[in-house]
């Protein structure tokens, strides 16, 4: 089977360090591979480079066999590839409904290209007086927003008017992984979905994803809590310096000499949070985690 | 010069000719002496400008907005002391240091300290307010009529080769290079030099090395003003004249300078001012003299978009900026119930029929106006989160077009106005467009340049704009042949393009559309990864926002019958601002509020008449400080 997503010797640079060095893997339709690696090791840089916030020094990146590397940021969206923020980028000032509707922007009538020129006025035309295929466009999204986040049970649903910047941390998160759901991705990008969560928190986005799993999405997953990685992956791939280091099935991955090394090679990888230190990653019933 | 001997060579035939191209190369080299003198002269003052602007930028991560108004008092500080109490020069220079040293320490206090905690444009913003505090002190305590400042030094001019070189002009000189030898010493070998150098390379670093930051702020502000006051006084004995609004010009061409050779870049600024004076100079000799200031805005504008970085620097990367460039607090707006908007409108638009005093309706003709100013102002800067200091340029641009369609094309107003307000539209974004890759604190430093340009290109392109005359008798208002000759008229005119204006944003900032500029204020980043094409929605807000600018410039030029390069100036920029944050951003409710409220209470309590500018800034800094989200809320 064609991969959906193609990475070929991807790097990026920043001033002679490779934060990013020479890396390829394939993603597979339907799979849910987890990018995991010690602090420093590029994972974030990565993303970048495959949601297009940052462009690599060198290397490809093919999705379904069409290269993407060259286009602008705003249109990996709307070839289907959607991520979430390490450190949360939710847009503070608007409501937790509206911070979901950004998340389909690409996606609504009134936002698509055409003539130069042309394109906007009928866009500004359309917000002045929305035709009624736009309105009526507008009240699916808003339904659809509402369907997303339904899966985080009774979270976000009795706040939908509140503004983001007034949510819990947790709740930002999800709002977070709503929002990149709302653009209807063929990939989805997490960027450590459950930092900064309680166990029980994490066993809900675990119990999430495993929804997601069962629609059949596309989940590149970066995650420090093992036993997380562990229950959902398909496929982990190891980071370290820049350099893929490992890929394999999980078990395998684990009892690789080379991702040992790596980790005991880098002593107290993060002095906060529950990460992947060198005394709970080979232990499968991770301590990290509670399920 | 191979010409030169050639010509020497031939004989009488060919004297004549040699005699007049000789004098042609004489007087080319003179005036070229003469320029490059001039240049350098003002460059130092440029220059010693620009440093302070440096220091302050570096150590402080803030653009002293505030910095031309130090140097305008050191200005008057100097002309007081020499004209009114006879003071010799250098006790005049011992005065303007301390008063300009203590003057830039309470500005730090001020604009600095005390927004510690606050949005990173809320210094910026209070900079602009001290600086309109401090410009209106001058006007109401000296007028704004230049005062003239005869030259404490003696006459004497040094000839050198066919030239000759003024006292002043080598006073200037050596205060330049005193200065810079004097900082240079200051900043490498006193304790609190070094301090300053570190919180400039690495502020978090200093502090845990225990460097006090306050101090080292404080400092900096006092050293910066400093040179700035000097700068203003040396410049007040070499044109001979000191006037109040002297601060703004200076401050931009500082500021330019300092961009020139790199942001917070000392010895940059030092080059970058040099280079300015030199540029204006030598521009002036083959342009004419009303040009002068064009240079610096156009240098400011390319430096931004071309090498943001400065000439001298050797980092491929702009300096980081300070942040994000938006002064939108976290906030709930405050619900203003229909009925209460109905009714307000409702008695605004009854209003004539009970006041009959023309005074009362002119003065609330112009709340309407500015109204539509502040919504123009707050779509971009509050909904999109573009901070715009040169929207009056956008006004102008209305104006001028609605006044040229009349007169030169005859067409009726009711045509004019939409058409000149779709003409700002098309401009007013052609002219934004280049500063769209711009981030944060530079879009507010490019728009005010941009506002400068328009306002250089009205008082230079005399074919199109009549230069300095301005165009006059133009028509009164009037839709559809109803000319509007009673002022209840003009009130109804303007009160129904207000209704208009703010019925058509509210529709643009609660459609699909005003998420989307919203999503792009908060956090641009993360619009752009979901999709959100930033120069699609930069242009669209814009546009709009520049609509209706125009289309109020095409009303107010046409309610006031003449207009000039001086009918829509900077203030009028800073005044909407200061609407939009009292009202609170984004909130278009709030934007009439604010300007009815800036513009009627100082008309009616009489008193505050003589003191509005200053009521104007100093509400801006209470704002910023106290009540950052506004009257009703940002949204
Ligand atoms: N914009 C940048 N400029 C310079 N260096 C950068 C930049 N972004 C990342 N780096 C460097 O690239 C390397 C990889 O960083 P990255 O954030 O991708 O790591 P990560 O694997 O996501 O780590 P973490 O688990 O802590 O999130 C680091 O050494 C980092 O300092
Ligand atoms: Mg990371």
């Amino acid at each position: 089977m064609a991969p959906l997503l193609e990475l070929n010797a991807l790097s990026r640079n920043f001033g002679g360090v490779l934060a990013v060095d020479h890396v390829s893997f394939e993603l597979h339709a339907g799979e849910t591979v987890s990018l995991i690696g010690p602090n420093g090791a590029g994972k974030t840089t990565l993303f970048n480079l495959i949601t297009g916030l940052d462009q690599p020094s060198s290397g490809t990146i093919l999705l379904d066999g069409r290269v993407l590397t060259g286009l602008r940021v705003d249109q990996f969206v709307e070839r289907g590839i959607a991520r979430t923020f390490q450190h949360g980028r939710v847009f503070g000032n608007m409501s937790v409904l509206e911070n979901v509707l950004i998340g389909a922007h690409s996606r609504r009538q009134a936002a698509q290209r055409g003539l130069p020129f042309i394109e906007l006025v009928r866009e500004l035309l359309l917000a002045l007086w929305p035709s009624p295929a736009v309105a009526a466009e507008e009240a699916r999204l808003r339904q659809q927003a509402l369907e997303i986040l339904s899966l985080f049970g009774e979270r976000l649903l009795p706040r939908l008017q509140q503004p983001a910047y007034s949510l819990s941390y947790a709740n930002r998160r999800r709002l977070e992984m709503a929002r990149a759901l709302a653009s209807q991705p063929r990939i989805l990008l997490l960027d450590e979905p459950t930092a900064g969560m309680n166990p029980t928190e994490t066993a809900e986005v675990l119990a999430f994803i495993r929804t997601l799993q069962a629609r059949n999405l596309t989940i590149l997953l970066i995650e420090h809590k093992l036993s997380l990685v562990m229950e959902l992956s398909d496929r982990v791939i190891v980071m370290d310096n820049g350099q893929k280091i490992a890929e394999g099935k999980p078990h395998d991955v684990r009892n690789d000499p080379n991702v040992v090394e790596a980790y005991l090679g880098h002593p107290a990888p993060h002095p906060n949070g529950p990460r992947f230190s060198a005394d709970t990653q080979f232990q499968s019933k991770g301590t990290t985690t509670n399920r | 010069m191979p010409c030169a001997r050639q010509l020497s060579t031939t004989r009488t035939p060919r004297l004549l000719l040699e005699r007049t191209q000789w004098g042609f190369m004489e007087d080319f080299l003179r005036t070229f002496f003469d320029q490059t003198v001039n240049g350098l002269v003002i460059g130092n003052i440029y220059a010693l400008t620009a440093v302070g602007l440096a220091i302050i930028f570096g150590v402080g991560n803030l653009i002293n907005f505030a910095h031309g108004s130090v140097y305008m008092v050191g200005a008057y500080v100097g002309w007081v002391c020499v004209t009114r109490l006879g003071l010799p020069l250098p006790a005049a220079f011992g005065v303007v240091i301390v008063v300009c040293g203590l003057l830039g320490m309470l500005i730090e206090r001020m604009g600095l300290r005390s927004l510690q905690n606050s949005a990173r444009i809320a210094p910026l913003l209070a900079t602009i307010g001290i600086s309109f505090v401090l410009d209106q002190l001058i006007q109401l305590t000296f007028t704004r009529a230049p005062q003239s400042f005869p030259s404490p030094l003696p006459n004497t001019r040094f000839p050198i080769g066919g030239v000759s070189i003024g006292v002043i002009d080598l006073l200037i000189a050596a205060t330049g290079i005193g200065s810079a030898a004097v900082l240079y010493l200051f900043l490498r070998y006193t304790k609190l030099g070094w301090a300053l150098r570190a919180t400039a390379q690495d502020r978090d670093a200093a502090q845990q090395m225990g460097v006090n930051v306050n101090a080292v702020n404080q400092t900096a502000f006092a050293v910066a003003s400093i040179l700035g006051g000097i700068a203003g006084m040396l410049v007040g004995i070499y044109f001979s004249t000191v006037y109040p609004t002297m601060s703004f010009q200076a401050g931009l061409k500082g500021f330019a300078a300092n961009l020139l050779g790199g942001l917070g870049n000392v010895p940059g600024a030092v080059l970058g001012g040099l280079l300015l004076g030199l540029i204006e100079s030598y521009g002036v000799s083959l342009f004419g003299a009303t040009y002068r200031n064009l240079f610096a805005y156009a240098i400011l504008i390319l430096v931004l978009l071309l090498r943001p970085q400065g000439l001298f620097s050797r980092q491929r990367q702009a300096p980081p900026e300070p942040l994000t460039g938006t002064f939108v607090p976290n906030s709930k707006p405050i619900p203003v119930p229909p009925w209460a908007i109905a009714t307000a409108a409702g008695a605004a638009l009854l209003l004539p029929l009970f006041v009959a005093n023309p005074y009362v309706l002119q003065v609330l003709t112009n709340a309407w106006l500015f109204s539509m100013i502040a919504l123009s102002i707050t779509l971009a800067t509050g909904t999109a989160g573009q901070t715009s200091l040169g929207h009056a340029g956008f006004v102008a641009i209305g104006a001028y077009a609605s006044a040229l369609l009349t007169q030169r094309l005859g067409l009726p107003f009711t045509v004019a106005l939409p058409a000149a307000a779709i003409l700002t539209a098309l401009l007013g974004t052609l002219l934004v467009l280049p500063a769209f890759r711009l981030r944060a604190h530079y879009v507010a430093i490019a728009t005010l340049g941009i506002g400068e340009i328009v306002n250089q290109m009205i008082l230079n392109w005399d074919w199109l704009t009549n230069g300095v005359m301005g165009i006059s008798n133009l028509p009164p208002p009037s839709f559809f042949g109803r000319e509007a000759v009673r002022i209840q008229d003009v009130y109804w005119y303007a009160l129904a393009l207000l209704g208009i204006a703010a019925l058509l944003q509210w529709r643009l900032v609660h459609s699909p559309l005003g998420r989307t500029w919203r999503a792009l204020r908060d956090d641009d980043i993360a619009a752009q990864s979901y999709g959100i094409n930033l120069n699609r929605y930069k242009t669209l807000v814009f546009a709009s926002s520049t609509l209706i600018a125009g289309m109020t410039g095409a009303f107010t030029g046409h309610m006031y019958s003449y207009i000039n390069h001086e009918s829509f100036t900077n203030t009028i920029s800073i005044l909407g601002l200061t609407m939009v944050i009292l009202g609170g951003m984004g909130n278009l409710i709030g934007a009439v509020v604010g300007a009815v409220a800036l513009i009627s209470l100082p008309e009616f309590f009489r008193v505050l008449v003589d003191y509005r500018y200053l009521v104007y800034g100093l509400t801006l800094l209470l704002l910023i400080r106290f009540r950052p989200q506004g009257l009703l809320g940002t949204v």
